[in-house]
């Protein structure tokens, strides 16, 4: 078996870092990030980015070596990611934060409202209920990220994690804090709209998690494969047909409802502001399947039928 | 924040223009000289309405109420202005009377309209390939100068406004109301004034970078205007 040589070099600098040799055929560039991390204890596997190019696009871990175009000497170009953090990681911080900071300002914990409030509960029901869905919402989202997600990537650059939870919790406490306030004034058409509201919420909550599942059973165990997704027996998955990223259309719907059903400003800001971002990355998804599957079904839109 | 603030991100595109191979369209050249030309004219009229202000007043106070038309025409018609410009303008130098009189207000109109007569003429001549270097050097220099005494003037200005925005709680929002927002433009005020402390330091010390970039390779670039 003929073997490889392995040299890095930095993408910046093009300065020798690395000299593997007696390199397996079949090794994969993971494998090879750990040889590599062996000689550079700083830089883990996580945050290398090998590449071909100094300027290209960074290799994936299942690329074998023998499969790429290199010749028996293989020059490949090295980039610090930077800081590494799990993506679980990130999402378990930025999902907490809501759950309990909501939850401060549902029971007026001390020194946020005027101090005769302190510990007092709100005598508008529809308080209570929006605590319980916003509570349920986060749990899910909790629940989902340790026992349902498979992540393409396992890390994310960790100043992503200030970032995200500024966004999440500061978010959360401006919406809790007008939710909860002793002069919060119950929507206009009462239990009509709250019921509507409610509705819309619940239903859009099941869809997503459907269709979290659905996109979970897509992707074997360990695998970092991509698949169409396609309807599936569940009803709520049945939205698929028209839309690439179906979980973003309930996600919108959730908050959507969940604005009706407080009639607060703030949440509608919030609703606003989500609803951008997952534009952009549905938009994002749906060009990046157009662009691997030639089969694509061309009468799906990224998050709204037929319109966006 | 001021003028300073602009020239940061457009000193940059100063340095780049004249080194591009391909330049603007014909249409779209004659568009900019068109509108630089305009601004240069209306910062002059206001800087013109300000002197003949003053030498029919003796002083300086009520000098915005002169200068206000063209000064609110041309603040907000330039698109390209920054945030802070137009809210000083209009949310809060025009929004509270009170402090119109103020010296403030000719500390940063004057630092504006000086920086900008500078700056569009500097575009003006950049787009006709007719830089002098004496423009240039002006853009690159008057700043040191102009940026910190327009920023005392626009935050003595903000200062001058609180306690008229706190008594008559202007463009504030209370509870309850149905929509469940509240929003306290004094609060909010006191927030941009401290938003000033991380901003203006590192404009100014990039604005003074790019000065030494600028003109520290003046054999180069003079010739070639």
């Amino acid at each position: 078996m003929k073997h490889y040589e392995v040299e890095i070099l930095d993408a910046k600098t093009k300065e020798k870092l690395c000299f593997l040799d007696k390199v397996e055929p079949n090794a994969t560039i993971g494998e090879i990030k750990s040889m590599f991390h062996r000689t550079h204890p700083q830089w883990y596997p996580a945050r290398q980015s090998i590449r071909l190019d100094p300027k290209g696009k960074s290799l994936k871990d299942e690329d074998v070596l023998q499969h790429l175009p290199v010749g028996t000497t293989a020059t490949f170009y090295f980039r610090d990611l930077g800081a590494q953090i799990s993506w679980v990681t990130v999402f378990l911080t930025e999902y907490t934060g809501p759950l309990v900071i909501y939850l401060l300002f549902y029971f007026r914990v001390p020194f946020i409202y005027a101090a005769k409030y302190d510990f007092t509960t709100s005598k508008h029901w529809v308080v209570h209920l929006a605590c319980m869905c916003h509570s349920f919402h986060y749990m899910k989202r909790l629940l989902e990220t340790l026992f349902v997600h498979r992540f393409s990537h396992g890390t994310m650059p960790l100043r992503n994690i200030f970032k995200n939870c500024t966004y999440y919790w500061g978010f959360a406490a401006w919406m809790a804090y007008y939710i909860n306030h002793p002069l919060y004034t119950p929507p206009i058409y009462g239990e009509q709209q709250i019921r509507l509201a409610l509705i819309l919420f619940l239903f859009c909550q099941i869809g997503n998690f459907s269709i979290h599942i659905a996109l979970r059973n897509l992707r074997p165990p360990g695998s970092k494969t991509r698949k169409i997704p396609y309807p599936t027996k569940n009803p709520f998955t049945w939205i698929s047909l028209l839309v690439s990223c179906p979980n973003y259309t309930y996600e919108l719907g959730s908050w959507l409802g969940f604005t009706l059903m407080t009639q607060c400003l703030p949440v509608a800001f919030f609703t606003l502001v989500g609803f951008i971002q997952m534009t952009v990355w549905a938009k994002g998804k749906h060009r990046s399947y157009l662009k691997e599957f030639r089969d694509y079904p061309p009468l799906r839109s990224p998050i709204i039928p037929f319109i966006l | 924040m001021s003028a300073a603030a602009q020239g940061t991100s457009k000193a940059a595109h100063g340095d780049v223009a004249p080194k591009k191979k391909k330049g603007p369209g014909a249409l779209a050249t004659a568009y900019l000289v068109i509108y630089n030309v305009v601004m240069t004219a209306g910062w002059l009229v206001i800087a013109v309405g300000l002197v003949r202000a003053y030498v029919a007043r003796g002083s300086y106070h009520g000098l915005y109420y002169s200068i206000e038309k063209p000064l609110k025409f041309f603040q907000t018609g330039a698109l390209l202005e920054v945030l802070s410009r137009v809210f000083l303008t209009w949310a809060v130098t025009h929004s509270v009377r009170e402090v119109q009189s103020e010296d403030s207000v000719l500390l940063f109109v004057t630092a504006w309209t000086v920086t900008e007569i500078i700056r569009y003429s500097f575009y003006t001549f950049s787009l006709l390939n007719h830089l002098p270097y004496l423009i240039k050097w002006a853009r690159y220099t008057f700043f040191i100068l102009l940026y910190p005494m327009g920023v005392t003037g626009e935050l003595l200005t903000i200062y001058a406004a609180l306690p008229y925005v706190q008594k008559t709680g202007l463009y504030s929002v209370t509870l309850p109301n149905k929509y469940n927002f509240s929003f306290d433009y004094y609060t909010f005020l006191i927030l941009i004034m401290i938003s000033y402390i991380p901003l203006f330091p590192q404009l100014y010390f990039h604005m003074l970078r790019q000065r030494k970039k600028v003109l520290g390779r003046t054999e180069d670039y003079s010739k070639v205007e």
